[in-house]
């Protein structure tokens, strides 16, 4: 399992050479998104409209961050992931228009999402559930907010990120998913478990 | 008791139970850090417990979803309605200088309240407890864990053997979603209210601490070992750390009932109490 530092905007190569279970920290600019940033997302392009940031070789973040004003800006108090199969319907659309080349979250997301992951080049990375602290630590700035009007958890925050992680990549976009993987060993695991009581 | 006192502790329960988390909890992330030998689950319970030491560092909520607030207040002579209005003030203001994330809404609207009170939020249990002090317990629930719970009616029948089948297909069924390494909180037996209000009785014993029963003790660690056993792990990534703990409490229901409540605590198992006692001193207990 490698570990690796990759810097924003991300190519494609760089997100297709990454396998399940390595290591990923992040520097330069990431987005998040949640429920319904993804929906205005899909609006747009179904619109035909350009939305108000740009995308190319974009990293999204499932989170709804603690956010206050400090001295007239803004500081990211929390922001740890947000579960992100909320988003599995919104999803392959999002990543059909729109050239974004990795996602993190936690938990996970479906088959669908794994299958336009593959044909997008996209690789989804989890990081640690609740870690809402040092991933705010590894924040440097909040660059801009775009869609405020959702409400501070689902607006678009812009971030300059340092080091962003660890982040584990856990569906790659060759199509593999740590998720689909244990889930079978762990049926085994229960089956047998079970069949001991 | 005097409404500015109480409001002042419920205050500073929450500010620590929303930044510190207990020392059991953080005891028992340790040991699991030690022993855990996958190696993305290792990369998980570092990443938790240098998450927790820069909460600490900066006096920032440990997670960022503060979660529902609930309080548990045990006591022999309780003024419930001067206690209510303080605990209530407690969270808005809470909610306002540490901050705490507003989670509270409408189950139908969805409309926020902006203050994570609502329609008879924050939760207040009262719980009777002869002595003559107050004590107040805070505790914040996020609903990554929450959202995992389970209720089963089991024919009698399958006894034991069905409660360890329904706990380790919960959990195997939840897999990350919950936030592990959790800790299970299993309310058994009751009527439904009580099944529930049991595994929340569960949720504020500290980790480690076995129910007085030994039988029930037992069970406990039987089924901790067996849940470890799913490879769940860290996050859901895989490993021998699923559960940090397994507490049951349980109360006789009908001869032809088996109620198992199966309510999952994330690692961020934030708590906090204190015991205001009749001279007006705080004593705050970790
Ligand atoms: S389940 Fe717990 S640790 Fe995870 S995000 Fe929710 S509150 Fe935080």
């Amino acid at each position: 399992m490698a570990e690796y530092k990759l810097t924003t905007p991300l190519k494609e190569e760089d997100v297709r050479k990454l396998n399940l279970g390595d290591t990923v920290y992040i520097t330069g600019i990431i987005f998040t998104a949640r429920d319904e940033a993804h929906e205005r997302l899909i609006e747009y392009a179904e619109k035909g409209e350009k939305v108000p940031v740009n995308l190319e070789g974009a990293v999204i973040y499932h989170a709804g961050p603690i956010v206050r004003k400090k001295d007239g800006e803004w500081e990211i108090v929390a922001a740890g992931p947000t579960t992100s199969s909320r988003m599995n319907k919104a999803t392959p659309k999002v990543l059909e228009k729109y050239p974004i080349r990795m996602l993190i979250g936690k938990g996970g997301m479906s088959q669908e999402v794994l299958e336009a992951m593959k044909k997008h080049g996209v690789v989804y990375c989890q990081y640690t559930g609740g870690a809402a602290v040092l991933a705010a630590k590894n924040i440097k700035r909040v660059i801009g907010v775009e869609w405020l009007d959702l409400g501070i958890p689902e607006a678009l925050w812009i971030l300059e990120v340092e080091n962003f992680g660890p982040l584990t990549v856990t569906m790659d976009a060759k199509g593999n998913s740590i998720y689909e993987k244990l889930k079978q060993e762990q049926k085994k695991i229960l089956e047998r478990l079970l069949s001991q009581l | 008791m005097e409404r500015d006192k109480i409001e002042e502790v419920a205050i500073q329960l929450l500010r620590k139970a929303s930044i510190f988390l207990p020392i059991d909890v953080k005891n028992a992330l340790k040991k699991a850090y030690e022993t855990e030998t996958s190696e993305t689950g290792r990369t998980v319970l570092k990443t938790i417990l240098d998450n927790i030491a820069a909460a600490e560092q900066l006096n920032r909520p440990v997670c960022q979803d503060t979660g529902i607030v609930s309080f548990f207040v045990k006591g022999r002579a309780i003024d419930y309605k001067v206690i209510e209005s303080a605990l209530i003030k407690a969270t808005i203001e809470a909610t306002k200088s540490i901050p705490l994330r507003p989670n509270a809404v409408h189950p139908i609207t969805r409309k926020n309240s902006g203050d994570n009170t609502g329609v008879r939020i924050p939760g207040i249990s009262w719980l009777y407890k002869d002595t003559d002090y107050l004590e107040i317990t805070a505790t914040i629930k996020g609903a990554g864990s929450e959202n995992m719970t389970a209720l089963y009616m089991l024919p009698p029948g399958e006894g034991v053997k069905g409660l360890i089948r329904v706990v380790l297909e919960s959990v195997v069924r939840a897999g990350g979603q919950p936030c592990p390494p959790v800790i299970l909180n299993i309310g058994l037996g009751g009527t439904v209210d009580l099944t529930f209000k049991m595994a929340k009785l569960a949720m504020i014993r500290p980790l480690g601490v076995r129910h007085p029963e030994d039988d029930i003790a037992k069970l406990e660690s039987k089924i901790l070992d067996l849940v470890n056993q799913t490879n769940v792990g860290p996050m859901g990534l895989g490993g021998k750390t699923t559960a940090l703990d397994v507490k049951i409490e349980y109360a006789y229901c009908h001869t032809a009932s088996l109620p198992i409540a199966i309510n999952f605590q994330c690692w961020a198992d934030r708590r906090a109490t204190a015991r205001i006692h009749p001279d007006g001193s705080v004593e705050m207990i970790d």
